[in-house]
């Protein structure tokens, strides 16, 4: 993995004898923010690796001077002088950074990495130097590329040369650099090619049309991305709509109750998970990563008993009765919210993400896929199977689906259908609690989570057809690519009522939803 | 005889008691803007808060009571009776703006940069025309969603969800500022109506007055409707639609109609409410504020024309008590207000009195 | 027998209804009334309840030390819950029922356009303690909160500076309502004063709660691509953290594309993940991590109360901005009462004008003698681990409010004193 590798050179780097470069640190430390820009600028033009512990504190906000500015860097608490062997005179301050200054910071980092002796640094180096090389740097990077041993590393520096080349004196370079960037996907290069097309800024004609192609290569590029990002939103969107309808495509689907305490299931979930977070800070803080692994069962059964609570002391009392149960349920919702703000009060809680739900992916240069968004497209898909399993190969889900067509038939046969009725509100709640786990990975966890959700989670499991989780799959997926398709168009406000006005239109024509069940009976 | 002796008394009571305590009702409730004529050193004076208070709260009745009409006798629950309660008080708004800002721009356009008018407020600056917005604007809209909702037969659940989504469209549609309405903030700042200052004693007075004789009105109507054969083919719908039609009717227009009456009288409501509270904006299309008022109804007991009023009544009274004395506790009590009347009282509270009654 | 519980149980029945519609009044003459409008319930809760406490915090502190003019203060906390049209209702009772002399509260501008015509026709007195849009100058209010000249356009310079970067574009992000909508009005033309063409800017709205920012972080990534851009985000509270998540999520660090934004402060930052916004940047006037005696102090006293209190999260309690412009506002209108000799408003109102406050900003804070604006300082605060800002840029000193901004059209022609809004 070239991030561990990566520490491990920085620790060796680390070990060096800190005094062999008496001046920089000093120098920056004393310097103004201005200057000490013009200090990185020249840093990065000529790299030393002698430097990279203090690049290294200053990338990681580590360096610090005394009112002497004498500077010192901070290792696990303590201050360690930069340069000779100053003790402190007082506590010393820790150095105050802006954006541009961490940008230089960057840009001196990667020139440095280059003289490291593994590629993958390297690689790193010059993919970052694409993005932030400047001008002064290509005498550098020239001498890099010539002297760049491994493939792979020297296509990189080449394209970050290229950058840097389209404004050489000779038109055969840039030509050449404007050739190499058209191959590229990269939005930058799209940028810096459309310049080159004004005659007043290139004045050579070939340049010109090789720069013309060029975009037009890499325009089709990042169409190919922005669709596919526009795709992977859509699927992720809809996952989302999914895992927040599916307990409802139970509880409203098979069941028949109006649950609109359903969003507060999902919240609860949601709390549970912040619950479960707490304990593993607490007593297993070097397991955290997984707790998010640990919250899934621990939310579905918080909310399965939950659920099986409510169904025994309440809706028990009201099947038959739909518009009875929305109005219960809704009480139902409104106590539970209020007993989540006194117990953990109004604010929203934090539900961190641990280190494998943060990021994302790089698959093309104009698209990144964050691990979170790919997890929980995976998640949704396995909670469905799961469901499709339990609900159609198991005992339980053969009683389910007695019970909701005949009860009474079912009842005659041996099944207990108050317990039937029981456990599959429980599932319900369980699979929405699944889906409060993966919402509080996505956005905020707090008293009203469940609100936000409710009525596209109705809309999904009417839109699907009542009572069919294939239904409800697709109408989820169809929703969220749909809102993602419109939402560039229009704007995120109008593509959300259009989508609504749709669904009413949709309902209108087919009143069952996409997939009706066949049946003759009429009521 | 575990139920507290108020009630017992109330169930032992005659239909004759029932009607001198409405007359009293009225009686209080005529006095009560007149009252508030009195100079406001008086000690019998009434004031402004408390009538803007009971106001709203007769606002709210008359939305109970639309809502019943549909919901308790054609068996329709409505969960975005919001949407055309606001869009009848974004009429009188807009009348109510414009009157306000003299001949310019309502003081929200001129500062985001709108130059003129959109087409949609023309002729808002007249009384009249306004009035027939408050009519029109939620009366055509219901008109054409329940055309088709009730040629595709839909009802029961998914009738509810829908009029849920379309009050949640229109909420996020007139949250937008582009569309001409003031967006989040919706309209505020009236001084004026009909040349009247907004807040003078008189106006208020007769504003209450207003108020009193629409609710009246509509429960004439609303005890018309139900005497009379339309009423009990709408119980029919309610009952067994199915059966109905076989006999050779068509519900649909049926439906039709008392669908668009309640809306027209939750816009004249809505009309009614701005003035008297001073603001209009989107969250009164908020979807909870639709499913609040099926309580009101539910509480009160549907399919009674009394008991909505009462309901709504009830809970606006207890929710200005609770959230003053118990802020922490109000969503408590609603809730356990909500389980507590679908599973006690289906019929209601007046169904509680009536029981009784009966025997 | 039976008699007896009936009349019992319909005389606490009548008292119940009665005490709804007519709050009873206690009028004690000795103690001055100070009602305090923030929703307790419902979706505001999140922010004003801090603010209730931190009212009621100073009047205690007023009270120790012998109250105003003699008098203790007394709170009358009222619960708008969150909705607009009983904020109106509620600040009715306040003036004629409860008769306060004066009223802290409000947070979002919807709110305090609703009660502002009963402060008006009622000649009341409000202290607004939020930073807004702007275009209003009643005399019936006082700010103390920020007006756009006094955060969104010093942000913006920043941005423009080279230590902010530079940026060349902007991206203007809001959650569509008036706020953001006047304010990046504002902008839009600073920036075109500022040489800024159309081209490199973009405006886009999402609707309130929005939370999935995948595609506006996709078009910020491509917007991005033409030069160095920078974000202004007016995203209200909650959307804030799923819009961090995906930037982060996406690769996008604040060294590349930093985003400023002006709703995001310590009380906001204290329930989410802080990771994802370290070096993210909020314009405001103060922060708590600025260093001073005063603010030492203040701090130290809002978590000592707190404890004592046992508000809900009191081992992680902070301050933020519109907390000290309510600390700021209730010993300003002290100030003004003693000076005065009376709560009257028109005379607290008169006395008002040019008082001045040693705030926990490190400034001393004057009300403007006309406008009814504090004049602030305006700081650049960038987010840490730990959930507080660190300063990297700050204004010389306090500016003045320009609640009418000149760079919307029309204004230069309002007048710079309050005057009713009708």
């Amino acid at each position: 993995m070239p991030t561990a590798l990566y520490r491990l050179f920085l620790l060796l780097t680390l070990l060096l004898p800190l005094t062999g470069h008496a001046g920089d640190a000093s120098d920056f430390v004393a310097a103004s923010p201005s200057k000490q820009a013009k200090l990185l600028e020249s840093w990065s033009a000529a790299p030393d690796a002698a430097r990279l512990p203090l690049l290294e504190a200053l990338q990681q906000g580590r360096l610090a001077a005394d009112s002497g500015k004498n500077p010192f860097i901070e290792v696990n608490g303590l201050y360690q002088s930069a340069e000779g062997e100053f003790a402190p005179a007082e506590a010393p301050r820790k150095l105050r950074l802006n954006n541009r200054l961490r940008g230089l910071i960057g840009t001196a980092m990667a020139s440095h990495q280059l003289l490291a002796e593994e590629p993958a640094l390297r690689l790193a180096a010059a993919r970052e130097l694409q993005k932030r090389a400047k001008p002064a740097q290509l005498g550098l990077l020239d001498a890099r590329v010539a002297s760049e041993t491994d493939a792979q590393v020297r296509t990189a520096l080449t394209l970050a040369l290229a950058n840097l080349q389209l404004v050489d004196r000779d038109p055969a370079i840039r030509l050449a650099a404007v050739r190499l960037l058209g191959e590229t996907g990269d939005p930058l290069a799209r940028t810096r090619l459309e310049t080159l097309l004004d005659p007043a800024v290139e004045d050579d004609a070939g340049v010109r049309t090789a720069a013309q192609t060029g975009l037009a290569q890499v325009k089709r590029k990042l169409l190919i991305g922005e669709l596919l990002g526009q795709a992977f939103s859509g699927l992720s969107l809809g996952s989302i709509l999914l895992l927040a309808a599916l307990g409802l495509a139970i509880t409203f689907g098979l069941l028949g109750v109006i649950n609109m305490a359903h969003g507060e299931m999902l919240m609860l979930g949601a709390y549970a998970t912040y619950m479960v977070q707490l304990l593993f800070q607490r007593f297993a803080p070097e397991a955290i990563a997984l707790y998010p692994l640990v919250a899934l069962p621990v939310a579905f059964f918080v909310t399965a008993a939950i659920g099986m609570a409510l169904e025994r002391t309440v809706i028990r009392h009201l099947y038959g009765r739909p518009l009875e149960t929305l109005l219960a349920t809704w009480g139902i919702s409104l106590i539970l919210i209020q007993l989540v703000r006194l117990l953990f009060g109004a604010q929203n809680v934090e539900v961190a993400n641990p280190y494998w739900l943060s990021g994302g992916v790089q698959v093309l240069p104009n698209l990144v896929l964050p691990y979170n968004r790919i997890v929980i497209i995976g998640f949704a898909l396995c909670v469905v199977v799961l469901t499709w399993l339990l609900l159609n190969k198991t005992r339980l889900g053969l009683n389910v689906r007695a019970v909701t067509q005949n009860r009474a038939m079912a009842a005659c046969c041996g099944v207990p259908t108050g317990r039937v009725d029981m456990l599959a509100f429980g599932l319900g709640s369980g699979i929405a609690g699944l889906g409060g786990v993966a919402l509080s990975q996505i956005g905020n966890v707090g008293p009203d989570l469940g609100q936000s959700y409710i009525i596209d989670s109705f809309l999904v499991v009417v839109l699907g057809g009542v009572g069919q989780l294939a239904g409800s799959v697709m109408a989820a997926f169809g929703l969220g690519i749909a809102n993602k398709i419109l939402e560039p168009q229009i704007g995120a406000v109008l593509g959300k009522i259009l989508i609504l006005g749709l669904i009413i239109l949709f309902i209108q024509k087919r009143p069952q939803g996409l997939f009706a069940l066949k049946g003759r009976v009429i009521d | 005889m575990n139920q507290p002796l108020a009630i017992t008394v109330a169930q032992k009571a005659g239909p004759k008691v029932t009607l001198g305590v409405g007359a009293l009702v009225l009686a209080v409730l005529i006095a009560l803007p007149l009252l508030h004529l009195l100079p406001a050193d008086n000690v019998l004076h009434v004031s402004a808060y408390t009538l803007t208070l009971v106001g709203k709260i007769l606002c709210y009745c008359i939305v109970a009571l639309a809502l019943d009409l549909v919901w308790g006798y054609a068996g329709l629950l409505s969960l975005g009776h919001g949407l055309f309660f606001a869009l009848g008080g974004y009429a009188m708004g807009m009348y109510l703006s414009r009157e306000a800002a003299g001949d310019g721009l309502p003081a929200f356009m001129s500062f985001l940069a709108w130059t003129e008018l959109p087409w949609y407020w023309y002729g808002t600056s007249n009384f009249l025309w306004a009035l027939c917005l408050v009519v029109l604007a939620p009366g055509l809209l219901a008109l054409v969603f329940g055309f088709f909702a009730f040629r595709s037969r839909i009802k029961g659940v998914y009738f509810s969800i829908m009029t849920q989504a379309l009050t949640f469209a229109g909420m996020l549609l007139f949250f937008r500022n582009e569309t001409g309405f003031g967006g989040n903030n919706g309209f505020t700042g009236f001084t004026r109506i009909l040349g009247f200052d907004i807040t003078a004693q008189g106006t208020r007075a007769a504003l209450f007055i207003a108020t009193l004789a629409l609710l009246v009105g509509s429960l004439y109507l609303g005890f018309k409707l139900a005497r009379s054969k339309f009423g009990r083919v709408l119980t029919a719908v309610r009952d067994a639609e199915n059966r109905l039609m076989f006999c050779g009717y068509d519900p649909r227009g049926y439906k039709l109609f008392i669908w668009v009456l309640s809306a027209v009288l939750c816009g004249l409501a809505g009309a009614l409410y701005v003035p008297q509270v001073g603001i209009i904006n989107p969250s009164e299309m908020s979807p909870t504020n639709s499913i609040e008022a099926a309580v009101w109804v539910a509480l009160g007991g549907r399919g009674t024309l009394i008991g909505p009023l009462l309901g709504a009544g009830l809970v606006n009274g207890m929710k200005s008590w609770f959230t003053v004395a118990f802020p922490e506790y109000w969503l408590f009590a609603l809730g356990a207000l909500f389980i507590g009347v679908t599973l006690y009282l289906p019929k209601g509270v007046i169904g509680l009195l009536r029981k009784r009654g009966e025997q | 027998m039976k008699r007896r519980p009936l009349l019992k149980s319909t005389l606490a029945a009548s008292a119940l209804l009665l005490s709804g519609l007519f709050p009873f009044t206690v009028q004690a003459a000795e103690t001055i009334k100070v009602g305090i409008l923030h929703s307790l319930s419902g979706t505001m809760a999140i922010s004003e309840t801090s603010l209730k406490d931190m009212a009621l915090m100073t009047i205690d502190e007023i009270n120790a030390k012998g109250g105003v003019l003699g008098k203790q203060l007394e709170p009358v906390v009222v619960d708008p819950a969150s909705n607009w049209p009983l904020f109106a209702e509620r600040a009715r009772q306040l003036l004629s029922q409860d008769k306060v002399d004066v009223t802290f509260g409000c947070w979002t501008s919807v709110s305090r356009k609703s009660v502002l015509p009963v402060y008006e026709e009622l000649n009341g007195l409000l202290f607004y303690p939020v930073q807004y849009e702007g275009e209003e100058l009643s005399p019936n209010v006082f700010y103390t909160g920020a007006a756009p000249n006094q955060q969104a356009i010093p942000a913006v310079e920043y941005l423009m500076s080279e230590d902010g970067g530079a940026a060349k574009r902007y991206f203007l992000l809001g959650t569509d309502y008036v706020y953001p909508r006047t304010t990046n009005k504002i902008l839009r033309a600073f920036l075109h004063s500022k040489g800024v063409a159309d081209k490199d800017i973009q405006e886009v709205y999402t609707p309130f709660g929005h939370s999935d920012y995948q595609t506006i972080v996709a078009n910020i990534k491509k917007f991005s691509a033409g030069g160095k851009t920078a974000v202004i985000s007016t995203v209200n509270g909650d959307s804030n953290v799923p819009f961090y998540k995906e930037l982060a999520n996406q690769g996008i660090e604040a060294t590349d594309i930093p985003v400023v934004a002006f709703s995001v402060g310590e009380e906001e930052l204290r329930g989410i993940d802080t990771k994802p916004l370290v070096g993210q940047l909020a314009a405001w006037n103060y922060f708590q991590s600025v260093e001073n005696p005063v603010n030492s102090a203040f701090v130290a006293k809002w978590k000592a109360y707190a404890k004592a209190k046992n508000l809900p999260g009191a081992d992680k309690a902070v301050t933020n901005d519109p907390m000290e412009a309510t600390y700021v506002g209730i010993n300003m209108w002290a100030q003004a009462v003693e000076k005065a000799g009376s709560t009257d408003v028109d005379k607290v109102r008169d006395a008002m004008a040019g008082q001045t406050f040693a705030a926990p900003s490190g400034y001393t804070l004057t009300m403007d003698a006309t406008n009814h604006h504090l004049h602030k300082p305006v700081m650049i605060g960038e987010v840490q681990e730990d959930g507080q800002f660190e300063v990297v840029w700050q204004t010389e000193g306090p500016l003045r409010a320009q609640p009418w901004s000149p760079y919307i059209e029309g204004n230069d022609k309002k007048p710079d004193y309050a005057v009713k809004s009708n």
